[in-house]
């Protein structure tokens, strides 16, 4: 297999070939691992601390309005077919939330993480590209066309099933209403709304007519280019809310931002008193057993409320101390045992 | 675009399928083949039928020709041969295409695949020489790859890929790997391939001077054809076996010691027919028969004369042929057979032949010449092939080369099932929890995710199945395909380092080791029972007259020039009564060492010995002052020139007459009249000659057993001590003794010697009877002493093997004394070693061992063997043979001498397939060495300065015997531990990549989605986590080499593949099932709630696979990093490369919009990631938890660690002890000739 060592061809005499490159050789010994452990334990204590006690001021209100219990505000909006349904849900705040407020909406039992649903959507009409409109591609069947075999843009089930109830936020003064202002923008990756999804092109002038041909989901009350009449920044594909919900979540049980809370009166964030949100109650769940809610959230450094991790560095760190003391009272029984003998 | 899709991935799938087949078939002939082909020795096919020009096979078979193109008879015998060699699919094909003739009985194979090769380049008839290459090249590329599968069940798992087109991941995703794999490995498969086609051709292609119509024509050796006259000169090898016809030396002999026929003496005018047994193994054994015409008698069947004329019938196997198998070839004989009838072939043909006025020449081993062995001191000789290609009889004594595969491979394919096992519960799993889950209303086709109308109407069992592979598809990572490649990398370019390293550089022959395969290097960690060869393997084959013992007295030669001259200057005894012996005793001596032997003399050129006992063994070149010799036994050499030192010079036989030059520079002559021949049996040879003054003495010399019965016993008495000490010493002794013959004697035995040689019936038994008769009353002259010398520390590296834990076997077809003292001499037999010897002599006579606690040697010997191996009829044979292995695995050491070469094999063999079928490791440097070689798990050459032989066929070649301590002790030991780590963390990294990926499934509707992306999913395994573990495996010296090689007692450590036993698997598997758990829950917690980011914002799925990811290959290769215990620059650059372009890798991949990509799923996912400082904490806290318990182990083994190297430190180590015992040995030197 190998070349012979002709007789002129001896061997090379390199560090290499000889496997005698200088090496560091590195062993764990007691004397580096106990304080090692030592130091990271503490350190890890250190950060679970703060990342803990950061944890605890975070304040989160969590509302769930699916209306399955009959005495909740929006148990009518589940029994009536009927369209546009309204529900109130109050709530009072005793202490001042924490701006800038961040208004999630949450579902559970919801598989956004389906496979099939996950591919079911057409990377190239949402980069504006306007031959995707008229036929879509085979992944997003069976949202592809409609039964007149019309194309859908966007199609697929991810943008079929979009997110649409609305929610409006009144904080109640006096038995007056005083509207919350929420406020859309940056609520999606700024990536996903700068450079990933791109609107198609005006035709004649009319960002319409550039859908020409082509149906809104079936799911949709209106079409892409009419998703938010108000600012042709947020409309189409570029929609805030529909960039939401084209990143899937994770996992069933998630929650994606809806709005934040910055302006106006309420940039230092929500003051105590009594709300009441009025949500428009279109998006079934109860079919395959799903929960809706609100939640009403302040972020740190370390983003929403999250005991999870603090713990973990806490335990974890205190294994590291526990581990090295043992580790010392092991060691020293040895080394003691190997001087006996 | 989908249809188009499908379309690709349809053909693709047929393209796999086809891929598939083409390679199985290819791969059951390549195997076939190995079975039986002699791949390793390369000999050239014999067989050679003529294809009729431009006369296509269709063409023939058109007109209904049934019969094969022959035209001559004598080609019509080829063609018998060449049948012989068809396999039974061969012959199959043959008669699809009108050959029904054919109907053998027993037929050798060659490989279909070989026929196909022939088939397509060169018509069916043109057998071309065998070739070791396995396939032509082009099936190697596509061919290897299930090929490499094929133990695995990765390759069908492959397949799958394409048998669904709804795949969670695309082909590309699994397909890219796979390439990856194939392409490399398809790579060095060719490259091994070349290499082996160039040395095919290197063996099959020398030119060969062969007669043909009275011309010498140039041929290539594999087209040698049988009945070709061969013409070999001086230091060339024979092609094949060979007939001596005639030779250029005067006396007829060619110095292979095998004799002419008598009649043979003028090739110009003969025509004769050949007629010889099957081939068959026994080298020792050959029956033929020549019949030689007259002339002017020219037999029928030769209708063709050339002049000058080398009519030469070729031979036929007559004795096996059938009458249907001859008729169809030779039609003169057919009728003379049919006039016969079968049954009665034989005596007609005889009749036939004698009435023809034949002579009949009987055949035997002497006769023949067989292949590999070269020609020495001739200058020419003409022979008849008889066996080519591989029915040579060397050839037979191979055994088929079958493809080695070592105990790391096994257990991988033991790994690999279970991680199948794993895969397929995987998917079991989550096929039936995913219809258990759907049957829940609303969860199956919630109104979000409706089913296509084609879905709907799928049948829920296809559902079901498609699911079942969906899940195999999306967890078929878990099956470490890379492996292969890398594994295959490993072990090619760690071999280098057998290449390269400059300790097995032998200054001599400036060569450093050659490695034939590099599959088996771990095996070399792994060797339980080593099997050695003795002469030129453990000793040089380079005999040394040490002393000799006169009539009671100790004559030692010093090495000191000036005081060569003579006898006067000697090491006497120090007995104060006699300084030596009496001057007549001491000259009579040396006439007899002068005389009694087969020593020829040669002048000038290279000298060369030929070593008789092993048959083609051994040709040392033997540097020398003025003189030459050449011997059959390299001792007798020795004591020609031991007496030559002492002044008494052979100077050569001329006609008959031996002249030797005595002290006083006077040339004596003596007549030869007699030499009674060595044979292993009376184990002594004699001269009967005449002095001058008409005196005719007898000089016997032989095995002190076989001589001092001989004589009378006080003469023995006074020299039994000395030989039993220089026995003991590891030297050859042989005593001499003389017997004058009074003339009425010598008729006697002169008369009963010729008659004997010229019996036709028993010649043996009479001659033995008659030399018997002579070789009695002889008196005791002397003894000497020659000293086989051993191989440079033969003693160490036996003992270091033997501190090793391997056992030691002498395998050797010498004498058992000789093989005795070189074992003591190696120190593998100890002074206190009682020794059980199983010998035909000692067979008769029971005796009842010794039961005491101690070691015990093993002796026995071929015939014994043999007994053994295939005992009479009735006796159970596996009994006898469980008993002879039991018995020799409780001894320290066995020695099994005069073995053939197949029964070298038989014993590795046995050893070999014994219970937990222990590694076994054959070393050896002759052609009788091969078939051990072949058959032992580990082949390892010594490139002494014989043939090629050995090392052609090892797996290693080393240039010395000392070399086998490092290549076993330390090579062997550090290739072993990397390539065991090497599959145990393949294994371990793929189960903790694969499993969150399980795990994420309960979590996403059991709907095969993916965790990971799609490139993460392919890099994982070729780029992320290939490099360091590469790396680790090449370069890795958990311990240094040092410390290997001066405690031998480590190798012990990893003695029965410890580390790829079920204990460390498991540990490993459990590690990874931790770590994979830990993976995705660590970052199922964190994503309770998905907003990571300072800005609210929330994280999706691709998100929570990056992480994962991240996590992963940091703490996978963190823990290669952890297991490092050698970092050289190499390990540095590579771990924190891969880390680094890992990192890299994920923001480019993430960092641009990818047009070829449909979705940019993973478009600034990672530099999201990255500025979530929630996801830095979550992945430094799981790769540290992840870490954690291979720190603590690695601590708490720790403080014994270096304590316990140091007190092996203390311990005497070998080396220091081989002092203590060499010097042992030095003191009895010295003191033994002062008694």
């Amino acid at each position: 297999m190998k070349n012979e060592g002709e007789g002129s061809e001896r061997p090379d005499n390199t560090a290499f070939t000889q496997q005698r490159l200088p090496a560091w050789q590195p062993i764990l010994s007691a004397g580096i691992v106990i304080p090692g452990f030592l130091i990271i334990g503490l350190a890890f204590i250190g950060i679970g601390i703060g990342l803990f006690l950061t944890s605890q001021t975070i304040q989160v209100l969590e509302m769930d309005y699916t209306g399955v219990e009959k005495d909740s505000p929006c148990f009518r909006c589940t029994i009536q077919s009927s369209q546009n349904c309204t529900c109130d849900v109050t709530f009072s705040l005793s202490t001042l939330f924490t701006g800038p407020v961040f208004f999630y909406y949450g579902l559970s039992n919801y598989f956004q993480n389906f496979r099939k649903y996950g591919v079911s959507k057409d990377y190239y009409q949402l980069t504006g590209d306007t031959k995707y409109f008229k036929s879509p591609q085979d992944v997003c069947a069976p949202y592809a066309y409609d039964s007149k075999s019309n194309p859908i843009v966007p199609c697929g089930a991810i943008a079929n099933s979009m997110f649409n109830d609305t929610f409006e936020l009144y904080q109640i003064i006096n038995g007056t209403k005083k509207q919350v202002p929420l406020d859309g923008k940056g609520i999606s990756w700024w990536t996903d709304y700068n450079i990933k999804y791109r609107n198609p092109s005006p035709v004649n002038g009319s960002f319409a007519n550039a859908f020409e041909g082509t149906v809104k989901p079936i799911n949709w009350p209106k079409a892409a280019y009419e998703l938010d009449l108000t600012d042709p920044y947020n409309n189409g594909f570029l929609n805030q809310d529909f960039l939401v919900w084209m990143r899937r979540s994770a996992l069933p049980q998630f929650r994606k931002l809806y709005r934040r809370i910055t302006e106006g009166d309420y940039s230092a964030g929500l003051p105590a008193g009594n709300y009441s949100l009025t949500v428009h109650y279109n998006y079934p769940v109860l079919s395959f057993d799903g929960r809706k809610k609100v939640v009403f959230s302040n972020v740190s450094w370390m983003g929403g409320k999250n005991d999870f991790l603090g713990i973990a560095y806490l335990v974890v760190g205190s294994l590291c101390v526990v581990m090295s003391v043992v580790m010392l009272i092991v060691y020293a029984k040895f080394k003691f045992s190997d001087d006996d003998a | 675009m989908c249809s188009a899709l499908a379309l690709g991935i349809g053909s693709l799938e047929a393209a796999v399928k086809w891929m598939v087949f083409c390679v199985y078939v290819v791969e059951l002939a390549r195997s076939h083949e190995r079975i039986r082909a002699l791949s390793a020795d390369r000999i050239p096919d014999s067989a050679l039928a003529p294809v009729e020009n431009g006369r296509s096979q269709r063409e023939r078979r058109k007109r209904g020709e049934t019969h094969l193109p022959l035209g001559k008879p004598g080609v019509g015998f080829t063609g018998v041969r060449m049948m012989g060699i068809i396999s039974s699919e061969l012959e199959r094909c043959w008669s699809e295409m009108g050959f029904h003739l054919l109907k053998s009985r027993r037929l050798y194979s060659v490989s279909l695949q070989e026929f196909w090769h022939r088939h397509s380049t060169h018509g069916i008839f043109v057998f071309e020489p065998f070739s070791a290459a396995k396939m032509p090249f082009l099936t190697v590329v596509c061919g290897f790859c299930v090929a490499r599968f094929q133990p695995g069940p990765a390759g069908c798992e492959r397949k799958m890929r394409w048998v669904i087109v709804d795949t969670p991941t695309s082909p590309v995703t699994s397909g890219l790997p796979l390439f990856f794999v194939i392409t490399v490995t398809a790579i060095k498969q060719g490259y091994e391939d070349w290499l082996r086609h160039k040395a095919d051709n290197e063996v099959n292609k020398y030119p060969v001077t062969v007669l043909e119509d009275g011309r010498s024509v140039k041929k290539e050796s594999e087209k040698i054809k049988v009945g070709d006259v061969v013409e070999v000169v001086e230091d060339e090898t024979f092609p094949c076996d060979l007939i001596l016809l005639q030779s250029s030396r005067e006396d007829g002999t060619c110095f292979t010691h095998y004799t002419v026929p008598d009649t043979e003496k003028d090739l110009q005018a003969l025509t004769a027919a050949i007629e010889c047994e099957q081939p068959q193994p026994d080298l020792y054994k050959f029956v033929g028969r020549m019949h030689i015409y007259k002339p002017e008698q020219e037999p029928a069947v030769s209708s063709i004369k050339v002049k000058p004329a080398w009519q030469l019938l070729k031979p036929c196997t007559l004795f096996h042929l059938s009458l249907d198998r001859l008729k169809c070839f030779y039609e003169p004989l057919r009728r003379v057979l049919h006039e016969s009838g079968p049954g009665q072939i034989r005596p007609t043909y005889f009749q036939q032949c004698c009435s023809l006025g034949a002579t009949l020449t009987s055949l035997g081993p002497e006769n023949l010449l067989l292949k590999g062995a070269t020609l020495k001191n001739t200058k020419k000789i003409y022979g008849v092939a008889l066996y080519t290609g591989m029915e040579t009889k060397m050839a037979l004594n191979y055994q088929g080369k079958s493809q080695k595969r070592s105990a790391v491979e096994k257990s991988i394919n033991a790994f690999l099932l279970v991680y199948l096992c794993i895969l397929i519960s995987k998917a079991i799993v989550c096929t039936t929890l995913k219809y258990v889950w759907q049957s829940k209303e609303g969860q199956d086709e919630p109104w979000y995710n409706q089913k296509t109308q084609k879905e709907k109407d799928t049948n829920m069992y296809l559902k079901m199945f498609t699911d079942f592979l969906s899940f195999m598809v999306l967890f078929n990572f878990i099956i470490p395909v890379s492996m292969y490649v890398t594994v295959e990398m490993q072990k090619f370019l760690g071999s280098f380092f057998i290449t390269w390293d400059k300790d097995f550089v032998d200054p001599e022959i400036q060569e450093g080791a050659l490695v034939n395969t590099s599959d088996l290097n771990e095996e070399l960690g792994q060797v339980e029972y080593v099997f050695t060869d003795k002469t030129g393997t453990l000793t040089q084959n380079n005999m040394e007259f040490i002393e000799c013992c006169i009539d009671g007295f100790q004559y030692k030669h010093r090495d000191n020039r000036s005081e060569l001259d003579g006898f006067t200057v000697t090491d006497g005894p120090v007995n104060k009564l006699q300084q030596k012996a009496g001057r007549e005793k001491e000259e009579l001596f040396l006439r007899a060492l002068c005389l009694c032997h087969t020593v020829q003399v040669k002048e000038a050129g290279s000298e060369v010995v030929t070593d008789q006992v092993d048959g083609i063994d051994g040709m040392i070149h033997q540097p020398e002052e003025e003189r030459g010799f050449i011997a059959s036994s390299p001792d007798e050499i020795a004591l020609v020139k031991g007496a030559m030192k002492y002044g008494f010079t052979f100077l050569g036989l001329e006609s008959k007459s031996m002249k030797i030059r005595n002290r006083q520079n006077d040339i004596e002559e003596y007549k030869l009249l007699h030499v009674l021949n060595f044979d292993p049996v009376r184990r002594r040879m004699s001269v009967i000659v005449q002095t001058k003054s008409g005196e005719t003495l007898l000089f016997c010399k032989g095995a002190d057993s076989s001589i001092f019965p001989r004589v009378k016993p006080e003469e023995v008495d006074r020299i039994r001590m000395h030989v039993e000490r220089n026995a003991t010493e590891g030297y050859r002794t042989l005593c001499v003794a003389y017997k004058q013959l009074s003339a009425e004697e010598y008729a006697v035995a002169d008369t009963g010697l010729r008659e004997a040689r010229l019996a036709l019936q028993d010649r043996e038994e009479k001659l033995m009877a008659m030399y018997n008769q002579v070789e009695t009353g002889m008196s005791l002259i002397g003894a000497t002493a020659v000293e086989d010398r051993l191989q440079e520390e033969a003693a160490e590296t036996m003992e270091a093997l033997q501190g090793a834990g391997m056992k030691v076997w002498v395998l050797t077809g010498d004498k058992m004394e000789t093989a005795k003292s070189t074992c003591y001499a190696c120190r593998l037999f100890q002074r206190g070693t009682e020794l059980l010897e199983l010998t035909v002599r000692t067979l008769e006579d029971g005796r009842s061992w010794s039961t005491a606690n101690q070691d015990y040697g093993f002796i026995i010997d071929g015939a014994t063997l043999s007994l053994l191996m295939n005992p009479p009829r009735d006796a159970d044979a596996s009994l006898y043979r469980n008993l002879f292995l039991q018995i020799c695995q409780n001894c320290t050491a066995v020695l099994c001498c005069r073995m053939a070469p197949l029964q070298k094999a038989q014993i590795v063999k046995m050893v070999k397939n014994s219970k937990g079928s222990p590694i076994t490791l054959s070393i050896g440097d002759g052609a009788n060495d091969v078939s051990m070689i072949l058959e032992a798990h580990v082949g390892i050459g010594i490139k002494g300065k014989e043939g090629r032989q050995a090392v052609r066929n090892s797996d290693y070649a080393i240039p010395k015997l000392k070399h086998l301590k490092k290549l076993l002790l330390a090579h062997g030991h550090l290739y072993y531990v990397r390539i065991a780590h090497l599959v145990q963390y393949f294994f371990y990294k793929n189960l903790c990549f694969i499993l969150p990926q399980f795990l994420y499934q309960f979590f996403c509707g059991y709907s095969q989605q993916p965790l990971y992306d799609a490139a993460y999913l392919t890099m994982y395994n070729i780029c992320f986590t290939s490099m360091p573990i590469l790396a680790y495996s090449l370069l890795e010296q958990h311990i240094s080499i040092e410390i290997l090689l001066d405690h031998a007692a480590l190798y012990r450590e990893i003695a029965n593949n410890a580390m790829l036993r079920w204990r460390p698997f498991l540990y490993w598997t459990v590690l990874g099932i931790f770590q994979g758990l830990l993976f995705f829950f660590g970052v199922r917690f964190l994503f309770s709630n998905p907003a990571l980011q300072d800005n609210g914002q929330v994280f999706g799925n691709w998100s929570y696979g990056t992480i994962v990811f991240t996590v992963l290959v940091f703490t996978v290769t963190l823990k290669l990093a952890l297991d490092t215990r050698h970092w050289t620059w190499i390990n540095h650059f590579v771990i924190w490369g891969s880390l680094a372009f890992y990192v890299f890798f994920s923001f480019f991949w993430g960092g641009i919009i990818w047009p070829f990509l449909k979705q940019q799923r993973l478009y600034f996912v990672f530099a999201n990631m990255l500025s979530s400082v929630s996801a830095w904490l979550v992945i430094i806290i799981l790769i540290l938890l992840s870490l954690l318990p291979e720190i603590l182990l690695v601590v708490l083994r720790k403080p014994r660690g270096p304590h316990s190297r140091q007190m092996k430190r203390r311990l005497p180590s070998s080396g220091t002890s081989t002092i203590f015992m060499l010097s042992q040995t030095a003191s009895t030197h010295s003191f033994s000739w002062s008694d």
